[in-house]
């Protein structure tokens, strides 16, 4: 009905004259700003002096320590606030890893008794073998076997058990709080309108960021780290489930009211079960996220194998990092295809059956953990039948930079001062005020007055913040990746989009590539290049690189296939059609690819502080390690407003660019 | 409510509006007389219904035909109160539905009403079994009970054997049988049919509308069925109502409309209608003058295909009679132009 009422926007040229003109002025500016002594701007437009910044950051840490310390909503203060969450999240975190990994005991330190061992590793292997049976068939469970034989086998059992309790706890508190919260915006327009802007600003701040003012009220412990992964997995599935409540098909909606549902009853009996296809992929991507954030949230006090890796990552101990590495990411595929096999289960099979066998299951893991008590081998898997490839890491490490250390030197020597110290030094040399000017003029032209506007305050908060130096350096780090990233996934898309069977191979790839938490990337690239801008650099093109890959591919793959019937119908070859119809035509989709990128190669950046990079990651790094609230959120906040503003200018263009082509 | 205007009326609306558009509330309240097309138009707002009060009476099929984008499907939401009217009244046993607090509204569609939809707008994760008996379940109706009389409904679409079936297991047609079930298993008294058989292929379209036919003949309920087919609309209405823009432009049974069609736009429709089942002796008749041969003798309501052979076999016209009373004569040449298509408005 409201299609009429929609006006349709005046067509605009590609590039009018005047506006290429005006983009190639800025340009020479911007190299004579770097190449020219006498256009060298004044210091204080390179780096603004200490003494005009605001005192945010002290300004946010006063903030803080005033929370905790005085805040006081009349019946409690805020700190007793605090302490009752922590409290609500620890008891099942605390029954959850005594069962999982440590054990019932009694008393404290040296003096506890086990009442009780934890599940012991047979049952646990067995357990997971049948669920996997149950989920998926002999080929999931023979992958889940292996998944748990090499936890068990390579030493990685207790620490993978700890890291699994924390999951199991992390993934139903963000499936329901996502649930709940997504159930709320759909119900009411006003409640959907205050969650955008804070889901938007909980998935661009850096989650480093956050685990600030966490670690803050709530200190340095298991707690914290299970809430700083609730927070990062939750707010995809309120949004998944916005989504998904959003595109149940309205007749079946009527069908639901018609029948004389509640609104109650149209929620949980209606919408719910319609939508439980995309429902489920929220769940999914809860628990992959959770697993995301293993290592992370290990900085503020979760064990398990994200502190294995941590820990071997800051002694340079390449072979543990790389076992600990391997054992998260093979937990991590294990959970995303059992839960994957689970979800399709629940779409396809009409009579679900209940896991058969369960109570068979259950008496065996039951009889098996009586027996632990008793039998030592069982309790503990004796460390004698371990393996560890530790020292074949290490020696293999050592064997490369052996005999290749020259070539691999000379790659990254090449790469570093050919390419990325040009790009550094360039960007260095401008002066704020013109990038001040450069992005707003680009904001106004792509998105309009509002987003220039807003785009401006950014750039100057990030300015007066005196964060303006290692922002600089945040965005040529980005930018180098996202290019060589966009240079390698758009091809690659390119070439799979019209090829199912390479884009099968392809897909399997990139799958792979995001399965993985982001920091085991940084770990083979360490071993070989050691720390420094290279590997960040590496390291993020890794991480970001499957969505522009997948998006173009997409693009290309959806080109309306009666047009390209047309086009061979004229007579065009296959490479007229790639040029002149499929990549156009694909172009919204690869740019929202390229968004994608430079948004998870701006979260990479926090991560590949570790590796020793000077810019806001480091600046958040340190505040973490300081427990500087101020100064972290601060530079969080700088990385969010640098996403948000590239977030903003290629949606607008991609919108821009489907309108033009007339695809929405 | 005392205000019934026919105690006949099952469900009655007086001057629907729903404007679409900012402020579109405020715009009708400001004004005494209704706004013209232009009006409204120029406010920016797009009425898709406006000012229509229609009557359905008890046990008939009333059928609402339009095109796409003639506000059909909103005026039938209206009607049901799934959509908010702007403005109006829909009175239903005389009880404006649209006063009726959120409590009862649910009430009255739990036990009084049903809806068949045109893409069926079955539950995907229940059975057929289920899905029939999922308007009673969420009355809190016990599982014994709701499926006994679940599975008569299956029965009575011819579904039997097929309960445990998922609704993609089903065909389209089945699938709409599900629908049907599933509607009346409250036992409505007033039936919405939204477009139920468009998605459908014309064959199976034609099987559902018999099998509609047959479930009216045992149900008799108080129909509104809404249809862009005017073959449809004619092969099942007791009356039909020809919507344009949002506009009632006409009322009348099938014959009506080609006889005395509203204006050029309903007479477009009823061109190609099989006009020998749907016109009766008394349209087509000349007066009789004098005393004439007649060769026999047609009852008034008798359709023109039903009479036409033996009209000519004979040499001789007809005599129409009614009550026993000879009202006119029909001869060949008035057959002969029926099945022609030649324009009734001349005669």
């Amino acid at each position: 009905m409201q299609t009429t009422a929609h006006r349709i926007a005046a067509p605009t040229r590609f590039s009018p004259p005047w506006r290429r003109a005006f983009w190639f002025g800025v340009l020479i500016i911007a190299f004579a700003f770097a190449f020219l002594q006498t256009a060298k701007p004044p210091d204080w437009m390179l780096d603004l002096p200490r003494e005009h910044w605001l005192p945010l950051q002290a300004g946010i840490s006063a903030a803080m320590k005033w929370l905790v310390e005085t805040a006081n909503f009349g019946l409690f203060t805020f700190s007793e606030a605090t302490r009752f969450v922590a409290y609500l999240l620890d008891q099942p975190l605390a029954l959850a890893t005594a069962v999982f990994a440590h054990g019932f005991t009694q008393g404290h330190g040296s003096a506890a008794i086990e009442l009780m061992p934890p599940l012991p590793w047979l049952a646990a292997l067995l357990a997971a073998c049948a669920i996997a049976l149950h989920a998926g068939g002999v080929r999931l469970a023979v992958l889940a076997a292996g998944a748990m034989g090499y936890l068990i086998v390579f030493g990685q059992w207790q620490s993978a058990m700890q890291t699994f309790a924390s999951i199991v706890i992390a993934v139903p508190f963000g499936v329901v709080g996502g649930l709940l919260l997504g159930i709320a915006g759909h119900r009411s327009a006003r409640f959907h309108k205050a969650l955008m802007p804070i889901l938007d600003a909980m998935q661009t701040v850096p989650i480093f960021a956050y685990l600030l003012p966490i670690l803050f009220l709530f200190g340095f412990g298991p707690v914290a780290a299970l809430l700083a992964t609730i927070m990062y997995a939750l707010p995809p599935m309120a949004r998944v489930t916005l989504l998904a409540l959003s595109a149940v098909p309205t007749e079946l909606v009527e069908a639901g009211r018609m029948a004389g549902c509640t609104p109650r009853q149209l929620i949980a009996r209606v919408m719910i079960p319609a939508a439980r296809a995309p429902l489920m992929t929220g769940v999914n991507q809860v628990i992959m996220l959770s697993l995301n954030m293993v290592i992370i949230a290990s900085m503020i006090g979760a064990g398990g194998l994200g502190y294995d890796v941590l820990a071997s990552l800051r002694q340079l101990d390449i072979g543990g990092g790389l076992e600990a590495g391997t054992a998260i990411v093979v937990l991590a595929i294990t959970l995303d295809r059992v839960s994957q096999a689970y979800a399709k289960r629940a779409l396809e099979v009409r009579r679900r059956g209940a896991l058969r066998y369960r109570w068979v299951l259950l008496g065996i893991v039951v009889a098996l953990w009586l027996a632990a008590l008793k039998i030592e081998p069982l309790r503990h898997y004796p460390e004698s039948w371990t393996l560890s490839t530790g020292v074949f890491w290490d020696d293999l490490v050592e064997w490369l930079n052996v005999n290749y250390f020259d070539s691999f030197e000379a790659v990254k020597t090449a790469i570093l001062l050919k390419f990325m110290i040009p790009v550094k030094r360039f960007l260095l040399a401008q002066p704020w005020p013109f990038v001040l000017f450069c992005v707003m003029a680009a904001a106004l032209s792509i998105a309009g007055l509002r987003r220039a506007v807003i785009a401006g305050i950014f750039v100057l908060t990030i300015v007066f913040t005196g964060l303006w130096q290692p922002a600089i350096v945040s965005v040529y780090l980005t930018g180098v990746s996202v290019l060589l990233a966009v240079a390698m996934g758009v091809p690659i898309g390119i070439a799979s989009g019209t090829r199912p069977r390479l884009w099968k191979f392809v897909e399997v790839m990139i799958d792979t590539l995001q399965t993985l938490p982001s920091f085991v990337y940084l770990i083979p690239v360490v071993m070989l290049f050691r720390v420094g801008d290279f590997t960040a650099m590496f390291a993020i093109i890794l991480y970001a690189l499957a969505p522009a890959i997948r998006y173009t591919a997409l693009g290309i793959r959806e080109v309306d296939p009666g047009v390209i019937e047309a086009a061979t119908a004229m007579g065009a070859t296959r490479m007229q059609i790639m040029l002149r119809i499929r990549l156009p035509l694909a172009l919204p989709s690869i740019l929202l690819g390229i968004n994608q990128t430079i948004m998870l190669a701006l979260s990479m950046l926090v991560i590949t502080a570790l590796v020793g990079t000077r810019d806001l990651g480091q600046e958040v790094y340190i505040a973490l390690v300081k427990a500087d609230v101020g100064r972290g959120l601060t530079a969080g906040i700088g990385v969010a407003m640098i996403a948000m503003i590239a977030d903003r200018l290629m949606m607008a263009s991609a919108v821009r660019m489907k309108r033009r082509l007339g695809l929405g | 409510m005392t205000l019934l205007p026919d105690d006949a009326n099952k469900l009655s609306c007086r001057s629907v509006w729903k404007l679409y558009g900012e402020a579109a509330g405020n715009f009708l309240g400001a004004r005494a007389s209704p706004p013209t097309p232009e009006e409204i138009r120029s406010a920016g707002l797009i009425a898709a219904v406006a000012d229509v009060s229609i009557d359905v009476r008890a046990g008939e099929i009333f059928v609402i035909m339009g095109l796409s984008g003639s506000g059909k499907s909103t005026l039938v939401r209206c009607l049901s109160r799934l959509i908010e009217p702007t403005a109006g009244q829909i009175l239903f046993d005389g009880r404006d539905l649209l006063a009726v607090p959120e409590k009862e509204l649910i009430e009255i569609r739990r036990h009084r009403m049903g809806m068949v939809f045109q893409n069926f707008a079955l539950l995907p994760h229940l059975s057929v079994l289920d899905n029939v008996a999922f308007p009673l379940a969420i009355q809190g109706v016990e599982r014994s009970r709701r499926e006994a009389r679940a599975r008569e409904m299956i029965d009575l679409v011819g579904l039997q054997e097929r309960e445990y079936y998922l609704p993609r297991e089903l065909s389209g047609g089945q699938q709409q049988r599900v629908g049907i079930a599933r509607s009346l298993a409250v036992g409505p008294e007033l039936w919405f049919l939204d477009e139920p058989f468009s998605a459908l292929d014309p064959l199976i379209r034609r099987e559902m509308q018999n099998e509609f036919i047959r479930l009216q003949g045992l149900l008799k309920k108080t129909i509104v069925f809404i249809t862009h087919d005017f073959d449809e609309a004619v092969r099942l209405a007791d009356r039909v109502a020809i919507m344009r823009d949002g506009r009632i432009i006409q009322v009348g049974t099938a014959e009506e409309l080609i006889v005395s069609p509203a204006d050029d736009y309903v007479a477009n429709f009823t061109r190609d209608a099989p006009r020998a089942r749907i016109l009766s002796a008394r349209a087509i008749m000349r007066a009789a003058t004098g005393t004439a041969q007649v060769a026999g003798n047609v009852d008034a309501d008798t359709k023109v295909c039903d009479f036409a052979a033996a009209l000519e076999a004979a040499s001789q016209p007809f005599a129409v009679i009614e009550h026993g009373r000879v009202i006119g004569l029909v001869d060949r040449a008035a057959v002969m132009a029926v099945f022609v298509g030649a324009g009734l408005r001349e005669r």
